[in-house]
């Protein structure tokens, strides 16, 4: 188990560190001159050489990637262009919300998918069956900036249930969340509904059943247990995908998060707070996958067995 | 039907950007008397905010996402699948590397790469494009090299070695035929994201750039005006939403017909 650890955790780390390097690197991949973007082409030159100096790239590159890994131990991301506060001191006001957003969204995923998938596994080929796997190709086919815009107009406009957008209080979270978490709910409902279509016809579900038990406990303890491991291994992939959706789906609603930054940073030509903003999204990324493996080896003894042996 | 419906969406998509440039379209035309008017009697999609046609646009805009989606996967079917065949044929820290990069790329979440990429690189659909391949690249590269390690030791390819045959026409000829399959379903799918994709870049302002149309920037105009006109943001929504839906099914089709699992 120790060795699938720390294995598994030494890749995370390589992972990240080559995600830094790429993050670095953005702004020297760039085709043109990054100081002139930022300052405009009508920008003075003596201007142009300040802020050049102020952000380090008049020195060779080394030196900047040295320094730029010397200010990441320190948690220094540098300083923003537009409103010369510390990057660290931005991001960590705009986490908060886009944490919640993030919760928020797998929560409604997971109350819409678990009975779907279930319904849809136990009627198997029926109306009930065809019309949730109907609705999962949908969400999935559905993009989060058209899907916020139609709950705005129904649920704010129409039906005048929640605000328009913003961040105030509970009200104001239910459309984001839902936004963010249909594609989840789509992608997770036919995960769970393949995945317990093969545990029930395992042997174990037939003694269950043999035993005489209720249907509702050969699926809620038998089968469904059985069958959350693949499912478990998904959320954690998906969590990723919530916080790249996170993304626009703060932009829709004007949520005051780490996603609504970094446009606002590409916006303002503020490169500095897009490069923190993109590092801290994918490093949360890496993170949240290593921890699903760990919880799925915990839960799994075949994964942690296998890998040691 | 089950055919039928996707394969006649994705037809009329096809149809409306390949013949798109011949019909009389007016997509910047500007009236002013019909500001933000609804679909209707003498105005087949209605008008928007600045009195522009939405069906001439929807057919502008068909064209983009058809291209854009075309090139990035074109691009990117080729940039991955070499990397990933010579990866995994070449074996050894040549593959170790390529692994890694594969994995750094795929710690970007969705579409945050590209949007840092088209946000740096500057607005523009050549950009649009370029960001996209960018990301798109991995999935046919992890795909091609995961089936390739499967077969590169069949017995076929030893024949073809004892022949004399070079490592390059061992995997043009006697490896890459065999992968065509999946990576086909994986291109229909690919198809359907990268139209997504672009018009949520389009729909953040990063993608293509004003007068011209985009279904994503047409979505992101409409937002403004839902309460007096909801068809402008309606109207693309749906077109979005039938293409990627029917690329996605004709994908599920494409996938039990060719009997591939994924």
């Amino acid at each position: 188990m120790l060795n699938f650890l720390v294995s598994r955790f030494f890749s995370a780390m390589v992972v990240v560190l080559g995600v830094s390097c790429l993050v670095f690197l953005l702004i020297h991949l760039v085709p043109g001159d990054p100081i002139e973007v930022m300052l405009g082409e009508s920008s003075q030159l003596a201007d142009r050489e300040a802020l050049r100096h102020t952000l380090g790239l008049d020195l060779p590159v080394y030196v900047q990637l040295q320094q730029y890994f010397d200010g990441l131990m320190h948690l220094d991301l540098g300083t923003s262009l537009y409103s010369k506060r510390p990057i660290v001191d931005i991001l960590s006001e705009r986490i908060p919300a886009t944490l919640e957003l993030a919760i928020a969204g797998l929560f409604v995923s997971m109350i819409v998918a678990f009975p779907l998938g279930i319904l849809a596994a136990i009627r198997k080929d029926t109306l009930w069956d065809g019309g949730a796997m109907t609705f999962s190709l949908l969400g999935i086919s559905v993009p989060n900036f058209w899907m916020g815009p139609l709950l705005i107009l129904v649920f704010s406009l129409w039906l005048g249930w929640f605000p328009v957008s913003g961040k105030d209080g509970v009200a104001s979270l239910v459309l984001p969340a839902v936004t963010l978490g249909t594609a989840l709910a789509a992608i997770l409902s036919r995960m769970i509904r393949s995945s317990l279509l093969e545990v029930l016809n395992e042997d174990y579900i037939r003694t269950a059943r043999a035993k005489g038990l209720s249907e509702r406990s050969v699926i809620l303890h038998h089968a469904l247990r059985n069958a959350l491991l693949p499912v478990i291994t998904l959320m954690g992939l998906q969590l990723g995908v919530l916080l790249g959706g996170a993304v626009i789906t703060e932009i829709v609603f004007s949520w005051p998060g780490v996603g609504q930054l970094t446009i606002e940073a590409i916006q303002r030509r503020d490169y500095p707070v897009v490069q923190a903003c993109v590092l801290l999204i994918s490093i949360a990324y890496v993170l949240v996958n290593t921890l699903t493996e760990f919880v799925y080896a915990g839960l799994d003894p075949r994964i942690r067995l296998v890998r040691d042996g | 039907m089950r055919y039928w419906f996707p394969a006649g969406i994705f037809i009329c998509w096809f149809g409306l950007a390949a013949f798109g440039p011949l019909l009389p379209l007016m997509p910047d035309h500007i009236e002013l008397s019909k500001i933000l008017l609804t679909p209707g009697h003498g105005a087949w999609l209605g008008y928007d905010d600045l009195g522009r046609p939405l069906w001439d646009r929807l057919v502008e805009g068909a064209q983009v996402s058809f291209f854009v989606s075309l090139l990035v996967v074109m691009i990117s079917l080729v940039i991955g699948t070499t990397i990933g065949a010579i990866s995994a044929y070449v074996g050894g820290w040549f593959d170790h590397v390529i692994v890694r990069i594969i994995d750094i790329f795929l710690a970007f979440p969705g579409l945050l790469l590209a949007i840092a990429l088209a946000g740096l690189m500057g607005p523009g659909l050549d950009n649009v494009v370029i960001a996209l391949s960018v990301i798109g690249w991995v999935g046919f590269a992890r795909l091609t090299r995961a089936q390739i390690m499967a077969l590169k030791n069949r017995d076929h390819v030893y024949a073809a070695l004892a022949l004399g045959a070079k490592r390059t026409r061992i995997i043009i000829r006697h490896l890459l035929p065999l992968v065509s399959a999946p990576l086909i379903i994986e291109a229909t799918f690919a198809i359907a994201s990268v139209v997504i994709a672009e018009a949520g870049l389009s729909f953040l302002g990063l993608g293509i750039q004003p007068p011209d149309p985009s279904w994503g920037s047409m979505i992101r105009d409409g937002t403004r005006y839902m309460l007096v006109a909801p068809h402008m943001v309606l109207v693309p929504g749906i077109a979005l939403l039938l293409v990627v839906l029917s690329v996605n099914l004709l994908g599920d089709r494409l996938r039990d017909w060719m009997d591939v699992k994924n």
